[in-house]
């Protein structure tokens, strides 16, 4: 069974973002999702002062198995990107919620947070797709 | 319903992930595909591969039936204890299976085929037996456990009576030793030393958990797939089937065209081909950047601006190797291509390196930076 922290955000394409409530949050992808991809050989993050658009894609996981585009979870900006993944990309199957983070964002609307999905409801995506 | 092997419940509690694998429930990884590949070749790992198939071809006419059967000549092995790689091909020279046969005694050959060709391979070796008289038998009270990298041969040694153990630790590189009906062959697929054991299924799990006992590691096929291309070894289905020879899939090696006088099953064919100039041939690439090429991923000549669908080569083999940390491939290309291509990576072309292969031979890399 994946973990799924109860006090992060998630959306339906396997990202977890933690909002700090001032305007910026960092974004990653879940337990589940690395578990999946098997162990991650290369990530190919965005450069610090992108705009993005919720749903875009911003970033590239690949493992043995495939690659995998990663999605902006919401509008803004990227901030600040995980440079220690060049060298370590295996640190996102290790601690995906913690060392393994792919980049933090400058949010263009705080409210936009409430449309991401809760633990619960992420869990349940996990669910049907194990199935 | 999968078929599942005898050690399905002892891949099950080791934690393996499962997946459907041409009809078989097998394990992929027990974990990190990574970690099992370097244990590999560091160490030692094992691998369940109770799902090829074992046939044993028996009979006075047996070893004249290999010669008209296999593209390679089991006369290089008359001296029985001995193996030998070949391809089985069909009249137009396409190659139906790879295979290594065991010549076991004097009348007695083993072979063991694919997973995924067994019932075509059995309908194809019967077709072919008909003037001949031999008796085939596959053997499905057989499994087969592969002990792989430096440390494979004396692990599983330890799993045979003294007198066996003594036999199989004396064997010279695809040498086999026998005993009531058990095999220990020096051969693999991994680019690593190690023993692949036929053993009665009912002895497979006591065999596989002494093994387990010592600290020998279980492997899935994801890094079964991943050693086996390091070591620059085919894989049916992918870089090689029923379309193309073995002359355009990196196997020309393996084809015994001499003595003349020997008839083969795809001879003609081959000879024909031969004449006429082979187009393609299989190469070995090294990616030079990030990224990982992938089956059926293009390839183009370094100084070509074709679109994807157009390119002349094509990755068979791809993914990326943990020994090297970084992706290589086999490619079949033109047979005039040398030094540099283009690979189309997620929409993007990336220069990658034709270079001879193996990449990886008993755990160095044989590959320049």
């Amino acid at each position: 069974m994946s973990e799924v922290p109860k006090d992060l955000s998630y959306t339906k394409t396997h990202e977890w973002i933690d909002y700090d409530g001032d305007g910026t949050c960092t974004v990653g992808i879940t337990d589940y999702a690395q578990s999946s991809l098997g162990d991650l050989v290369f990530v190919e993050l965005p450069e610090a002062g992108t705009k993005v658009g919720a749903g875009d894609a911003v970033a590239v996981v690949e493992s043995v198995k495939a690659a995998s585009d990663i999605y902006a979870p919401l509008d803004g900006e990227i901030a600040e990107i995980n440079e220690q993944l060049e060298d370590s990309p295996e640190l996102v199957n290790e601690d995906p919620f913690g060392e393994g983070w792919l980049f933090k964002m400058n949010v263009s609307d705080p409210d936009s947070v409430e449309k991401l999905l809760d633990a619960d409801a992420y869990e349940g995506i996990v669910e049907e797709e194990e199935d | 319903m999968a078929k599942r092997t005898p050690l399905y419940e002892a891949h099950v509690a080791d934690g393996a992930k499962l997946v459907d694998f041409a009809g078989w429930e097998m394990p992929i990884d027990y974990g990190s595909q990574i970690a099992e590949h370097k244990a590999v070749r560091e160490s030692v790992g094992m691998f369940d591969v109770s799902h090829m198939a074992v046939v044993d071809i028996s009979g006075a006419a047996a070893r004249e039936f290999l010669r008209w059967l296999l593209a390679n000549d089991v006369a290089k092995i008359d001296d029985a204890g001995r193996a030998l790689y070949t391809c089985m091909l069909n009249t137009r020279g396409g190659v139906i299976d790879d295979l290594i046969v065991y010549h076991l005694s004097s009348d007695l050959y083993r072979i063991v085929v694919n997973a995924a060709t067994t019932e075509k391979d059995l309908a194809w070796i019967k077709s072919q037996a008909r003037d001949y008289d031999v008796a085939i038998d596959h053997r499905q009270d057989m499994a087969i456990i592969a002990v792989q990298g430096p440390r494979g041969r004396d692990m599983a040694a330890e799993l045979l009576d003294e007198a066996f153990r003594q036999a199989a630790l004396q064997l010279k590189p695809f040498q086999v030793a026998v005993e009531n009906d058990r095999s220990v062959g020096r051969t693999g697929y991994t680019g690593e030393d190690g023993f692949e054991l036929v053993l009665p299924a009912e002895e497979a799990v006591t065999a596989w958990k002494s093994l387990r006992d010592k600290g020998v590691a279980p492997i899935g096929l994801g890094a079964r797939d991943t050693l086996r291309l390091e070591a620059g070894l085919n894989l049916y289905g992918q870089d090689m089937d029923e379309e193309r020879t073995p002359l355009e899939s990196g196997l020309a090696w393996t084809v015994a065209f001499k003595p003349e006088e020997r008839d083969f099953v795809g001879r003609a064919a081959l000879e024909h081909l031969r004449a006429e100039g082979v187009g393609q041939k299989l190469v070995g690439l090294v990616l030079e950047g990030r990224g990982v090429m992938r089956h059926e991923t293009a390839v183009r000549a370094a100084d070509s601006d074709v679109e994807e669908e157009h390119a002349e080569g094509e990755i068979t083999s791809g993914s990326y190797a943990p020994t090297l940390s970084r992706s290589i491939a086999l490619a079949r290309v033109p047979v005039d291509w040398e030094d540099s291509v283009e690979v189309c990576l997620r929409g993007k072309w990336q220069p990658a390196r034709i270079v001879r292969y193996p990449f990886v031979r008993n755990g160095k890399s044989r590959i320049d930076d």
